[in-house]
């Protein structure tokens, strides 16, 4: 790293606004279906996001319970990841920047 | 009655797979038929919970689906021909007893999806007189044994 000290230049300032959309965080939202199995949904938490069989079944309650629920958060990129494999598993995920 | 489970876990860690001629005969022709489908008619809205958006905005859907539609078609297709390969065996691994459960599971999607399978499908039994009771059977079959592979592998 350089240890010249540069002369102050004028830089724009991020608006606050823009920094808190860029870091809110993307949600992973799974739907209640009539057709995915409990047993397998919960199966799907598991062999994924490595929950163990407990939180697995919470989560799987949680959307059968209340329609849906929340199973991950983090970058866009993240999200998106997490929701392609559960839809390659066949659940019906979606997500949105909370 | 004892109904013995479909699939069952061995001590070296593979599966047996206890289904009758009737049964894998069965197992063989549904998968090419959805493949099929897949190929010549993918937007066919019975295809539709194969493919769920993952966003409410357009623009934002469209850059997902250009980004994983192609790998999210593989996997599928993948899954159906792992069953359809391996449906003859008495003994399969714990990774292609995964791509089983995938493949029964679209299966069931596109079955359930056609038939319009709601909570109560599952309570109400099969009228004989339903001109769907074939297909209501088919997928209550699909649905029995997904559960028991299920079972064996958790």
């Amino acid at each position: 790293m350089s240890q010249t000290i540069a002369a102050p230049v004028e830089v724009e300032i991020p608006s606050g606004e823009d920094e808190i959309v860029r870091d809110k965080p993307w949600v992973v939202i799974v739907w209640n279906d009539p057709i995915n199995l409990m047993s397998y949904v919960t199966f799907v938490f598991q062999k994924l996001f490595g929950y163990g069989k407990e939180q697995a079944t919470r989560l799987m309650l949680e959307v059968h319970n209340d329609g849906k629920s929340v199973v991950s958060s983090g970058t866009r990129e993240k999200a998106e990841y997490d929701v392609s494999r559960l839809h390659a598993h066949g659940l019906w995920a979606t997500m949105r920047q909370d | 009655m004892f109904i013995p489970r479909p699939v069952e876990r061995m001590e070296d860690g593979r599966f047996e797979v206890r289904l009758s001629g009737h049964e894998r005969a069965l197992l063989r022709g549904l998968p090419a038929a959805l493949d099929d489908l897949l190929v010549a008619e993918p937007h066919d809205p019975s295809l539709r919970r194969l493919f769920p958006p993952a966003h409410e905005d357009a623009e934002l859907e469209a850059e997902y689906r250009g980004l994983v539609g192609a790998e999210l078609l593989g996997g599928h297709r993948a899954s159906l021909l792992a069953l359809a390969e391996t449906v003859d065996r008495e003994h399969v691994s714990e990774e292609e007893l995964h791509a089983w459960l995938s493949a029964l599971n679209d299966l069931r999607l596109v079955l359930g999806t056609r038939l319009g399978v709601t909570e109560a499908t599952y309570e109400d039994g099969i009228d004989e007189t339903d001109p769907q009771a074939d297909d209501l059977a088919l997928y209550a079959y699909l649905t029995w044994l997904q559960d028991g592979i299920l079972e064996a592998l958790t």
